[in-house]
C-alpha cells in the first residue's frame, strides 16, 4: 500500500482518473482563496504533490471535496507564510460582524434585489459584496453557489462541523444581501 | 409549519438539504405565506446573481496540467486522454440477447448509471454546459413558451429535421416550460425546457446515426448535473442544477412516458 512504490504507470494512471477532471475546478478554488493567477497555481501545484503523496487516504468517494480540502490547506499553510512576511490578506471578521445590522431578517428585498441584477454594474457589485466578506464565509459561499457541494462535503473541506457551514452560509447570504441591498435601493 | 421554523430551514430548503417531508411542509408554507416567499424569492435571486457575475470560473491554464505531470516525473497517458469521442458502451457488449430487447424497452436507470463513464472534459459535456448556462443567463431559455406538449413539439419539428418526444411530466413534478433550438456537436437540436420547483432542466435531443442503445452516464460539472443516454436512435442529454437523484428521477420519467 505504499504510494510512492507505484510504478511509473499506475502514478500516471491515477493522476489522469483522480486529478485531472478536478484541476479546472481546484484552480477556480485555489484562484478564489489567494485572488493571484500565479499564487493560485502555485498552490495546486504544491497540492497536488502533497495529494499525491497521500493517494492512500483518498477514500474513493468524492475526489474533488478531497482534492479541494488539500488545496484549501495548502493555501492556508502558504498564506501564514506569507504574513509571517508581511503581506496582508484581509482576514477581518470583527468589523465584518460589527457593521452587520441586528435586524438580519430577509425581509422583502427581492424586489430591489431582482432591480439590482438588471443593473449595467451588477457585475461589479457582486463582486465587490463578496470581496468584502470575511474569509470564511467567502469560502463557503463559492463551494455552495459556485461548486454546488452539499454541505457534508463543505464541512470536510473547510475542517468544521455541518452545524458551522450552515451557520456560516446563512450568514454570508444576509451580509451579501445587506451589502447588495443600499445599492438597490438608492 | 410556521414562519420562524420556515425561516430557519430557509438556507437549507435552498440548498436542497431537507428530507422530503420537510421540504414538502416548506413548499406548503411558501404558497400561502407572501413574506417567507419573499424571503426565499431573495436568497434565490441571490444565488442567481452570484451564480451569474462571481468572478469565480476561470479554470486551470493549459500547461498546468503538464507541469504537474513534470513535477511528479510522470508521462502524459494518452490512452485517457486521446480516447475517441462518444465512446458509448454497447448494450450488447454488456447483456445477453434475450435481455438487450428487454432493456431496451425501459431502462434501468439505477443500476445502469454510470458515474465514471463520462469524462468531465468530454467536448461534447463543454458544449451541453455552456448550452446551459447560456439559457440560464442569457434571456434565451425558452423560444415557444408552453405548458402544452401538442404546441412545442409541432413547433420543434417544424424547425428541425426530426421530431423529438415532448412528453407532460407534470405529474412526476416536471412542468413543461417550453422549448427552444439550440446549436451542439455541430448541429441544430431540440432544447426542451422543464421546471422542478425553483430549477430549471435543460433536455437537449437530437438523432444519432449509430445504432443501438447507450446506458445513462453521469457527471458532475461546474455545478451541475449532467445525464447523457442514447435510446431509440435519438441522444438525450438532461442537465440542471437539481441534485444528481432528482435528474434521474426526471431521466427516469421522461424516458417511461415516451
Amino acid at each position: 500500500m505504499e504510494p510512492l512504490a507505484l510504478d511509473e504507470r499506475s502514478r500516471a494512471r491515477k493522476f489522469e482518473q483522480i486529478f485531472v477532471p478536478h484541476l479546472d475546478a481546484a484552480y477556480d478554488f485555489a484562484r478564489w482563496l489567494t485572488r493571484d493567477e500565479r499564487n493560485a497555481e502555485d498552490v495546486v501545484q504544491e497540492a497536488c504533490l502533497r495529494a499525491f503523496k497521500s493517494l492512500d487516504t483518498f477514500q474513493g468517494d468524492s475526489a474533488r471535496a478531497w482534492l479541494f480540502a488539500i488545496v484549501r490547506n495548502t493555501f492556508y499553510t502558504w498564506y501564514t507564510k506569507r504574513k509571517g512576511e508581511g503581506t496582508s490578506v484581509p482576514f477581518d471578521e470583527e468589523s465584518m460582524l460589527a457593521g452587520e445590522h441586528e435586524n438580519t431578517d430577509l425581509e422583502s428585498p427581492l424586489g430591489s434585489i431582482d432591480r439590482l441584477l438588471q443593473q449595467r454594474d451588477a457585475r461589479r457589485l457582486v463582486n465587490a459584496a463578496l470581496d468584502r466578506l470575511p474569509e470564511e464565509f467567502r469560502e463557503v459561499i463559492v463551494l455552495r453557489e459556485m461548486e454546488d457541494l452539499p454541505y457534508k462535503e463543505i464541512a470536510v473541506i473547510a475542517r468544521v462541523p455541518i452545524g458551522t457551514v450552515m451557520s456560516r452560509l446563512a450568514r454570508a447570504r444576509k451580509l451579501l444581501l445587506q451589502h447588495l441591498r443600499p445599492t438597490a435601493e438608492s | 409549519m410556521d414562519c420562524t421554523e420556515t425561516l430557519s430551514r430557509l438556507h437549507a430548503y435552498l440548498d436542497q438539504e431537507l428530507d422530503r417531508p420537510s421540504t414538502a411542509a416548506i413548499d406548503q408554507h411558501l404558497s400561502s405565506c407572501p413574506t417567507c416567499k419573499a424571503s426565499f424569492a431573495a436568497l434565490a435571486a441571490l444565488r442567481v446573481g452570484i451564480r451569474r457575475h462571481a468572478d469565480y470560473r476561470h479554470g486551470a491554464p493549459a500547461e498546468l496540467a503538464e507541469r504537474i505531470r513534470t513535477r511528479l516525473g510522470i508521462a502524459h497517458a494518452p490512452a485517457t486522454i486521446s480516447r475517441p469521442r462518444w465512446q458509448w458502451p454497447q448494450w450488447g457488449r454488456w447483456l445477453p440477447m434475450g435481455a438487450v430487447a428487454a432493456a431496451a424497452a425501459l431502462i434501468s436507470w439505477t443500476a445502469a448509471i454510470q458515474y465514471a463513464g463520462l469524462s468531465a472534459g468530454d467536448p461534447l459535456a463543454e458544449q451541453v454546459v455552456a448550452g446551459h448556462a447560456r439559457s440560464i443567463v442569457t434571456s434565451h431559455l425558452i423560444e415557444v413558451a408552453s405548458s402544452d406538449q401538442h404546441t412545442v413539439k409541432p413547433w420543434l419539428s417544424s424547425k428541425l429535421d426530426f421530431s423529438p418526444p415532448v412528453p407532460d411530466l407534470a405529474a412526476a413534478g416536471f412542468a413543461l416550460a417550453g422549448g427552444r433550438l439550440d446549436y451542439l456537436d455541430n448541429r441544430a437540436v431540440a432544447a426542451l425546457v422543464y421546471r422542478y420547483r425553483q430549477h430549471v432542466i435543460n433536455l437537449f435531443v437530437w438523432p444519432e446515426e449509430q445504432s443501438g442503445d447507450a446506458r445513462p452516464q453521469a457527471l458532475a460539472k461546474h455545478g451541475y448535473n449532467v445525464l447523457r443516454w442514447r435510446s431509440g436512435g435519438m441522444n438525450f442529454w438532461a442537465i440542471s442544477d437539481v441534485n444528481a437523484a432528482e435528474l434521474q428521477t426526471f431521466a427516469e420519467a421522461y424516458a417511461s412516458a415516451r
